[in-house]
């Protein structure tokens, strides 16, 4: 899966699973114990050099020495919003970059991460999209955007929502949520993670199965027609196809499913919209998330405005569907959503001027 | 007879076990793998694969007409994927599983182009298979002229109404470039009628792109990407 971007000589241990780590350490001949040591280094105590790792064997630090680097890796670029947003601009193997979004509210600190350099799926209203897709992230990518930000330690909430699709990169997405949730590793609570998706059926369902984080769904239209224009997906998996995949799944407990919902001014924002997201997400307990649109430069479309999308969030409430806005998070420093990209970062690490 | 077994479209998430009749590599690394057709379609419709039920399916575009007596797909290797290297082992009488076809990415039966690289020209091939080819144009790009797949044949059909456009090679009577590069030079693109774009991400949201700035709805056009 990682097979996309140019492997570094010296691969990184940090995103290693304990799995992994005892596969490590027990090839090298080393004590078993070394792998739980490790991934406390690595988890806990965030160390950033193998030389830290004092109550390792000198054997078994000269040994990580001669065949890893930690691979933890500081963000090139910070930017801040007025709203507090910040935006960390990390590199990814292979001299491609990739985006995370820090978003502060009240006591919550929520990081949004990033799963691929660009991404496949070729939405109508998304700046990644238009970058196209340059290759898959390493679980150690993923997890060191949470790692490897200034409020590193005071994260209280991650959401799969920045760049790329999180269930086209399955295997790395999976290894990523088992590192910050195991108790070896960040022992976040799965509860306080969000893995969103535009629908990829097969990868969803392995990580419904595998996975007790929450998922949310980019649906913004119920649609067929409407959403393949805007949607490329749909083609492949149809909303309908996603959605009694869902109805298998039980969300009335601790687990939740939301639903995403960008707002688009006469496309997608009618009563008989209303209607048939009504209809189509009968039977399931969920939210639904809508979102501003933030326009993307040459776009054909148009957000709804305000009184719309509040009369729209009443509608949805009084068909007894739990509706929320979403507020919209550094649209000045372009890390609100749908705005994360590193196109322009790609066209001047090719063509150098 | 073969069409009284043929089944209509049903749940394309039960998977079907046929028997593989042939599977040839017809570029390099290019396969074009066939079964006895077991359901109706409409050209343009996907189906699901896979090789044995531990492993997820993946979705590939049908490749053949919808009277063909065999349906087919058309695929390449993918270096280190699931699926591809052992699907280009197979051969006929070897199983594979299948889902009913399935899918929106439906010609209007109006006149249409449809816009393709590599192996996206699998839809388009089986609307041309299907009698949907004369009213459309049909533009394919590849990197190396082996990849013109079905070439004599849609030629024979489209006429001048079939466009090539390789990027890695000049070759005779075809555009030496990108499709976006062939575009981008026409004076004028119709703006009333369909676009349809089969291939990878960035061609997709590239053409789409450039078809937007020249003034055509987003609504006229419709693109399967193959990920």
């Amino acid at each position: 899966m990682t097979a996309d971007i140019t492997t570094p000589l010296i691969p990184p241990i940090f995103g290693k699973t304990l799995t992994e780590l005892r596969m490590i350490v027990s090839e090298a001949g080393l004590p078993g114990y070394t792998a739980t040591q490790l991934a406390d280094w690595l988890y806990k105590k965030n160390a950033s050099s193998f030389e830290e790792m004092t109550n390792l064997s000198k054997k078994g630090r000269q040994f990580l020495t001669d065949h890893f680097s930690v691979g933890v890796m500081v963000p090139k670029k910070i930017q801040s919003s007025i709203d507090g947003t910040r935006k960390y601009l990390f590199p990814a193997a292979g001299g491609k970059f990739i985006e995370t979004a820090m978003i502060p509210e009240n006591e919550r600190i929520t990081v949004c991460v990033s799963s691929q350099v660009g991404c496949k799926m070729g939405c109508l209203f998304c700046m990644t999209g238009k970058q196209g897709f340059q290759g898959q992230l390493t679980a150690g990518e993923i997890v060191n955007q949470i790692r490897s930000i200034d409020e590193a330690g005071q994260v209280s909430n991650i959401v799969y929502m920045g760049m790329g699709e999180p269930f086209d990169n399955l295997d790395e997405v999976l290894k990523s949520l088992e590192i910050l949730t195991s108790e070896w590793g960040y022992a976040m609570s799965p509860r306080r993670i969000t893995v969103s998706t535009i629908g990829i059926i097969p990868g969803m369902v392995t990580f419904l199965e595998k996975s007790e984080a929450h998922l949310a769904v980019s649906l913004h239209t119920p649609f067929d027609d409407e959403r393949r224009t805007l949607m490329p997906v749909q083609v492949a998996y149809p909303i309908a196809d996603v959605i009694n995949e869902i109805k298998k799944w039980d969300f009335t407990k601790q687990r939740r499913v939301s639903f995403e919902y960008i707002m688009f001014q006469g496309l997608n924002d009618t009563p008989k919209h209303v209607q048939e997201l009504s209809r189509l997400l009968n039977g399931i307990k969920c939210r639904i998330n809508l979102i501003r649109f933030h326009p993307i430069p040459g776009t054909p479309l148009q957000g709804s405005n305000d009184e719309t999308i509040l009369s729209f969030k009443d509608k949805l409430n009084s068909k007894g569907i739990l509706t929320t806005i979403r507020a919209s998070r550094g649209q000045d420093i372009y890390a609100a959503c749908g705005l994360l990209s590193t196109k322009e970062l790609i066209k001047k690490s090719q063509n150098p001027s | 007879m073969i069409v009284s077994m043929i089944k209509k479209s049903e749940d394309s998430s039960q998977l079907l076990r046929v028997t593989i009749t042939s599977n040839k590599e017809i570029a390099p690394g290019v396969y074009y793998l066939s079964y006895q057709r077991t359901h109706d379609f409409l050209a343009g419709q996907v189906i699901k694969v896979s090789l044995d039920e531990n492993n997820p399916p993946r979705i590939y575009s049908i490749c053949s007409g919808n009277l063909d007596p065999e349906t087919s797909i058309l695929f390449n290797i993918k270096e280190g994927g699931l699926l591809t290297p052992k699907m280009a082992r197979l051969r006929p009488g070897d199983n594979l599983l299948v889902s009913a076809p399935y899918g929106g990415f439906i010609s209007s039966g109006q006149s249409e182009w449809w816009i393709s690289t590599g192996t996206g020209i699998a839809p388009f091939y089986s609307m041309i298979r299907s009698g949907l080819g004369n009213k459309c144009r049909l533009i394919h790009g590849v990197r190396s002229e082996s990849q013109f797949y079905f070439q004599k044949e849609i030629r024979s059909v489209m006429g001048e109404h079939y466009m090539t456009c390789c990027s890695g090679e000049e070759v005779p009577g075809s555009f030496y470039g990108r499709v976006t590069d062939w575009l981008s030079a026409l004076d004028e693109l119709p703006t009333n009628i369909k676009y349809y774009l089969c291939g990878k991400a960035l061609m997709v949201v590239d053409v789409r792109d450039l078809l937007i700035e020249r003034g055509i709805p987003f609504e006229n056009i419709m693109a399967e990407i193959y990920f």
